[in-house]
């Protein structure tokens, strides 16, 4: 009856034992009533599934629920189709500039390790004796140097600019020496000791490290990725208002069916279960369309990237979404989906109630 | 099987459902609820199935007490009474088929048996060759006897029917009764609210009479 199981049992024994006294009823017609209850009984006890296979019978809800909430979506490609590119247009901005960061850090890795000390000479100094004196030095491993002629052949070379420099009388550059210290004697403020140091020589006009625009690039990029994750932390909140809404209209559709499932015993969770399953279906629709959209943008900017990259003499490939990073996408869009539909069936379906 | 004891029903509005109403029907038995329109017959058989909630005196179904029972306990109360409503309540979005099949798939039943236990349910109401049509496509008459084979195609022990003739002529109404009383005689608790006093006097049950709330006659 109401309770299932071995209690229900014991219940309608008790029952039929106490108060079963058909009313007007003879001891004859009632001793029928009582057998045919109980031969119920026992068709009623191989009548109902045992758990496993209720198990089964929730799985197989599960996978028509999956499919039927996909071909509902089908069912209204435009309509679906919309609020799937509203979701992922939401998704994309923040992949954008999470790639974008990536491509940056990618870019400044190479010089992360190895900064470069330039000194820029004063011109006709000798650098003879001053490359002897460093070499010497034990907190520097190498360097290179470049006359004046040198460092403007490289100018020309990459900056395809030798027509002007052909007009020029004389060579604007100055002879320079590239200097990579040791990497320990830049701990703490060694850097700075030794940037003064270079610059405190007769023969040195200017030292520069570049240790401080990678420092402030890396400073840059450490903001950027932080506002990228407010800002997908605001956008997936808008992909949950848009899809909270999308299945408030759903239920709302589906009013009679909500209505008549409960009337036959329909729990919660299988009422919500369709309705998680479009809210999935739309998050990982909406990723998917997201990936699919940043990796549009990344060729569409790959060419001219590569060509600026050139320009600083960086053999540079610019860097997609990836696979890990497109199955986040989508895993994420199907979470906030899922969680979207399950905000708003949480709170609208507890409004239908059959009347 | 229920058991009402001094039952009222105010609804929000003022209005009153049930007044100080007292009666049991024991397992088995076959009973008709009537009075006239207003007089509070949907009021008990909601009361019965949760769907409002008494305001005074005790409810009990299958020996529990419907006022111990919360939100979440509802689906399960409602999975083992079978309901046959006045309108109907199908889906006609769905076919035939999948309306009557739809209490087995909430129990969990797996396909196989699903299939089976439906058509046997057709086929106890006379509609096994019509499974495959929208419950638009058919007449009143056999609307209402989808709805019967929705009701009992899950073996309920308690069935409840709210003016299930309503809209139907004396002799489809007389098959439609017919066919619960065949129920009854497999061994199903009947509850059926009807106004339709000729058709109960010929039927020869115990009757529950309603007037403003109130239990006036019973017998
Ligand atoms: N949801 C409701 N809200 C307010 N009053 C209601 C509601 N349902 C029924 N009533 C009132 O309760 C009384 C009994 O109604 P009902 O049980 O539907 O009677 P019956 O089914 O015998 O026609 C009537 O006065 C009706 O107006
Ligand atoms: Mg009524």
């Amino acid at each position: 009856m109401v309770d299932s199981g071995r209690g229900a049992s014991r219940t309608k024994n008790t029952i039929r034992g106490a108060t079963a006294t058909p009313r007007r009823s003879s001891a004859d017609e009632r001793r029928a009533v009582e057998a045919k209850s109980r031969k119920k009984f026992q068709v009623r006890r191989k009548a109902r599934p045992d758990s496993s296979e209720r198990v089964s019978g929730a799985l197989l809800h599960h996978q028509q629920m999956c499919r039927q909430s996909l071909s509902r979506l089908a069912s209204t490609p435009v309509a679906s189709l919309m609020t799937c590119l509203v979701m992922a247009i939401a998704l994309v901005l923040p992949s954008v500039m999470m790639v974008a960061v990536n491509n940056i850090k990618q870019l400044s890795a190479g010089w992360d390790g190895t900064p470069q000390l330039t000194l820029y000479l004063r011109t006709n100094s000798e650098p003879v004796e001053l490359m002897k004196r460093l070499s010497a030095d034990s907190r520097i491993e190498s360097l290179v140097y470049l006359s004046a002629d040198q460092a403007l052949a490289e100018f020309e070379q990459y900056s395809g600019l030798a027509d002007i420099t052909a007009q020029l009388d004389n060579n604007p550059l100055p002879a320079i020496l590239v200097l990579r210290p040791e990497l320990g004697a830049l701990q703490g403020d060694g850097g700075g000791k030794l940037v003064a140091e270079m610059q405190a020589l007769p023969q040195v006009d200017l030292a520069s490290l570049d240790l401080e625009w990678i420092e402030r690039l890396r400073q840059i990029l450490q903001l950027t990725e932080r506002a990228s994750w407010l800002l997908a932390t605001l956008l997936a909140m808008a992909v949950l208002l848009v899809i909270g809404n999308t299945i408030r209209l759903a239920i709302e559709n589906r009013r009679s069916e909500i209505v008549v499932i409960k009337l036959v015993g329909g729990s919660d969770a299988y009422v919500r279960r369709p309705f998680l399953y479009t809210g999935l279906w739309y998050g990982a629709s909406a990723g998917l369309i997201a990936a699919f959209l940043v990796q549009v943008l990344v060729l569409l900017v790959e060419g001219p990237a590569e060509r600026l990259a050139e320009l600083y003499q960086s053999r540079f490939e610019l860097q997609g979404l990836g696979l890990e990073a497109t199955l986040l996408l989508v895993v994420s869009g199907a979470l906030l989906g899922w969680c979207g539909a399950w905000l708003a069936s949480f709170r609208h379906l507890r409004d239908i109630e059959p009347r | 099987m229920i058991q009402f004891d001094q039952v009222s029903k105010r609804y929000p509005t003022g209005q009153i459902g049930l007044e100080d109403t007292s009666f049991q029907v024991d397992r088995g038995e076959m009973v008709f609820l009537t009075g006239h329109s207003g007089a509070g017959k949907s009021t008990l058989l909601k009361l019965i199935m949760l769907m409002e909630r008494a305001t005074q005196g005790q409810v009990r179904v299958g020996g529990r007490n419907l006022r111990s029972m919360g939100r979440s306990q509802i689906p399960a109360l409602r999975r083992e009474i079978g309901v046959v409503f006045q309108n109907h309540q199908l889906l006609f979005d769905r076919s035939v088929f999948e309306n009557v099949a739809l209490p087995l798939q909430i129990a969990g039943y797996s396909a196989q048996d699903t299939g089976k236990r439906v058509r046997a349910a057709l086929d106890q109401v006379g509609l096994l060759d019509k499974e495959k049509l929208s419950p638009i496509a058919l007449s009143g008459g056999e609307q209402q006897r989808v709805g019967i084979a929705r009701a009992v195609v899950h073996k309920p022990s308690l069935l409840l029917a709210d003016e299930p003739t309503g809209n139907l002529d004396p002799k489809l109404s007389a098959e439609i009764m017919a066919l619960f009383e065949r129920f009854n005689q497999v061994g199903v608790t009947v509850l059926i609210a009807s106004h339709d006093l000729a058709l109960i006097a010929r039927m020869r049950h115990r009757v529950l009479t309603l007037k403003e709330g109130r239990l006036v006659a019973d017998g």
